[in-house]
């Protein structure tokens, strides 16, 4: 459970939001929206302290997680904005090299499987620069299922994705939340109406003047 | 915890392999800018030897700092600098590891070229092992102190030029007592006092800089 | 717990820059008028009433210039990384202005040093330049300087470039005593001068008077002018906020009546 208490972000001296508060349960899908500069991305960065906020705590399962990090991010899967690939290596090099550094070592096998669920199966051993930018986004989506974390944190993971792409991620997110996992995400992508999805609109937290 | 670091320097290494442009053009640079030199300045053997210490270590250093930029620039890049910032492994560790990798395309690589860099300018034998010592514990503290600058200024664009202006001031301790060893061994005196120096310079570069150097990403990557 | 988190945010609203800006206005009269006092008795007194030096003549006077700017440049980079510690550890924001106006300050008044470390010098020894421990590790201190000038300006964001110069400032300072020992030490091996600016005889009362009167002149100087550049570093760094905003609509509008419209 993902519980965040009277966050306040300042970007270049400008208050982007203040006195943010939300839960995140398990089996919910949270959307963070809000016009471009309203800080989706700095929340998203604070969260995984990337960046520092002005003031307030964040909870992981009811402990403040600027006391004890690395617990906090051993149950977590971030994909940025960039997808954190070097083009060089393969995309199982790349996926191993990533599952050392979350401390869960993952067998090729477990990886090859991961590449086959997004759709990948004949491209493993292809260098990440002779990929197409959607194929490239998929790599990074493997993560998810090899380091199977609880929570999924995601910044715009519809981005240069296609039609059937789409479809698939949508169905990866609604199974994730059914089997108890959470996902915060930002994207401009349109759900359909019916999609079990909470929003969290940034805008209404941002300060009509300084004080 | 281990396992993230040495994932980390053979990621790095194999990234190196992989593309060695990056780290064969500051080699090719150090031989270049030492034959200039004589070009430049003087023919002669016995003025060569006698200004070698100072040459081989400015271009060493010269050398250090040109492939500084290429340290953490991709990673910011291509997104890979959020990930180490975001696992859970320390980031002062990841750092020395990734700072290691990075010495071995460089530094090391300088240390074994010292011999034809001894043979260009007119080096005695022992000299020129005297000048490999210092360079062998020298230039690991070069790619420490300078990886704070590179960490400084990843986030610029054209942020690899400040580099040098950055920590220049801050390599002067190793190039004193560097190129005062290798003027003592010429001179035929003993050069443990210079080299137990060097390697103190290094204990309390790995130690410190690490902390400077993540501080430093943190900002690049958070803002 | 909650007693300390009060206090603390009390004393966060203390050093804020806003408190900072309308309690310093009152400091800018009296150092104005400190400074402008203690450094003419000081000019005067040194330049025409103290004594000769019996070795050097006249020439020595420069010191009265020479040796307050070099206390001040060494003083300002301190300055400069303790607000640099204290910016990065409690992120005091004020640290971090004060810090931004401080470093070309310091940096003129390391100039200054080594321009008058040469005009000493060409009496002195003959020349304008020495590598002496003394004057070059004051070159090494402007390089320092330049390069935290250099990585604020190379910043879009002030918040950032504050905060990247405030390391660098850091990292300076730890390193500041090896580079001096390093220097001096160099400087041994490669004796070129036979006489230093180090070597300081015993100064009669006449001479070390005028010598300090100037050199809180010169303090007072440098108080005041961080003082109007740390305002300016405010003004611009807080300017979306709704006391700037204020006080810049009040300012304008009685510009507006002094012109009559």
């Amino acid at each position: 459970m993902l519980a965040v208490s009277n966050l306040c972000a300042v970007r270049d001296d400008r208050v982007l939001f203040e006195h943010l508060d939300f839960n995140l349960a398990s089996g919910q899908i949270m959307q963070v929206v809000g016009a471009n500069g309203t800080g989706k991305t700095t929340l998203l960065n604070g969260l995984m302290a990337l960046a520092p906020f002005e003031s307030g705590e964040i909870y992981w399962q009811g402990q403040n997680t600027q006391h004890n990090p690395s617990m906090f991010k051993q149950n977590v899967s971030f994909i940025g904005h960039l997808l954190g690939l070097k083009p060089l290596l393969t995309a199982v090099e790349n996926l191993y090299f990533l599952s050392q550094l979350q401390q869960k070592s993952a067998s090729v096998a477990d990886i090859e499987a991961a590449l086959k669920k997004v759709g990948l199966y004949g491209y493993e051993y292809v260098p990440i620069a002779h990929l197409s930018a959607g194929q490239k986004r998929r790599v990074a989506l493997a993560r998810l299922f090899i380091e199977q974390s609880p929570l999924w944190v995601l910044d715009e993971p519809f981005t240069a994705i296609d039609h059937a792409g789409v479809q698939a991620l949508e169905t990866w997110l609604i199974d994730h939340a059914q089997q108890g996992g959470m996902v915060l995400l930002t994207t401009h992508h349109v759900f359909n109406p019916d999609f079990p999805l909470q929003r969290l609109d940034l805008t209404s937290y941002r300060p009509q003047e300084y004080r | 915890m281990w396992s993230s670091v040495l994932a980390v320097i053979s990621r790095d290494l194999k990234l190196a392999f992989r593309q060695s442009g990056e780290w064969l053009n500051p080699l090719s640079f150090f031989v270049m800018v030492i034959s200039l030199f004589p070009l430049a300045i003087s023919a002669t053997p016995a003025k060569l030897s006698a200004m070698a210490g100072g040459v081989v270590w400015i271009a060493a250093l010269l050398s250090v700092l040109l492939s500084m930029d290429s340290l953490f620039r991709q990673d910011y890049d291509d997104g890979s600098l959020e990930q180490l910032l975001v696992s859970p492994a320390p980031l002062p560790l990841v750092v020395l590891a990734k700072v290691f990798a990075h010495w071995c395309q460089t530094g090391a690589c300088l240390t074994l070229l010292s011999p034809i860099a001894a043979l260009l300018l007119h080096l005695p034998a022992d000299v020129a092992w005297a000048l490999a010592l210092t360079l062998l514990l020298g230039t690991p503290t070069l790619s420490l102190v300078s990886a704070i600058g590179a960490a400084l200024t990843v986030s610029l664009k054209r942020g690899g030029v400040l580099i040098p202006l950055l920590t220049l001031p801050l390599h002067i301790p190793v190039l004193i007592f560097a190129t005062a060893a290798v003027q003592a061994a010429l001179n035929g005196l003993p050069i443990e006092g210079y080299l137990a120096l060097l390697a103190a310079f290094l204990v309390l570069a790995v130690t410190l800089t690490p902390l400077a150097v993540a501080a430093a990403l943190r900002l690049a990557v958070g803002g | 717990m909650s007693f300390i988190k009060r206090w603390w945010q009390l004393f966060e609203q203390t050093v804020s820059p806003k408190y900072f800006y309308r309690i310093s206005e009152r400091f800018i009269p009296w150092l104005t008028l400190l400074a402008t006092l203690l450094i003419s008795i000081a000019t005067v007194w040194g330049l025409a009433f103290a004594p000769a030096d019996y070795l050097q003549g006249n020439s020595y006077r420069i010191i009265f210039i020479h040796v307050p700017a070099a206390s001040l440049a060494m003083s300002a980079y301190f300055l400069l990384a303790i607000c640099g510690v204290i910016s990065l550890v409690w992120k005091v924001k004020t640290a971090e202005m004060v810090a931004r106006a401080v470093a070309p300050i310091g940096a003129l008044f390391c100039f200054l040093a080594l321009v008058t470390g040469g005009i000493w010098g060409k009496p002195t020894w003959g020349t304008y330049w020495v590598w002496d421990a003394r004057l070059t590790s004051m070159l090494v201190l402007l390089f320092l300087y330049m390069g935290v000038i250099a990585l604020y300006n190379a910043y879009e964001s002030s918040a950032t470039g504050a905060k990247a110069a405030a390391i660098l400032a850091v990292v300076g300072i730890v390193n500041l005593p090896i580079i001096k020992y390093s220097v001096v030490w160099w400087n041994t091996l490669h004796q070129g001068a036979t006489f230093t600016l180090t070597q300081k005889p015993k100064m009669p009362t006449e001479m070390w008077l005028p010598l300090l009167l100037m050199l809180l002149g010169f303090y007072c100087l440098f108080g005041l002018l961080t003082i109007l550049r740390t305002r300016n570093v405010i003004l611009e760094r807080e300017r979306r906020s709704q006391w700037v905003r204020e006080l810049v609509k009040a300012e304008a509008a009685k510009r507006g009546a002094n012109r009559g419209l």
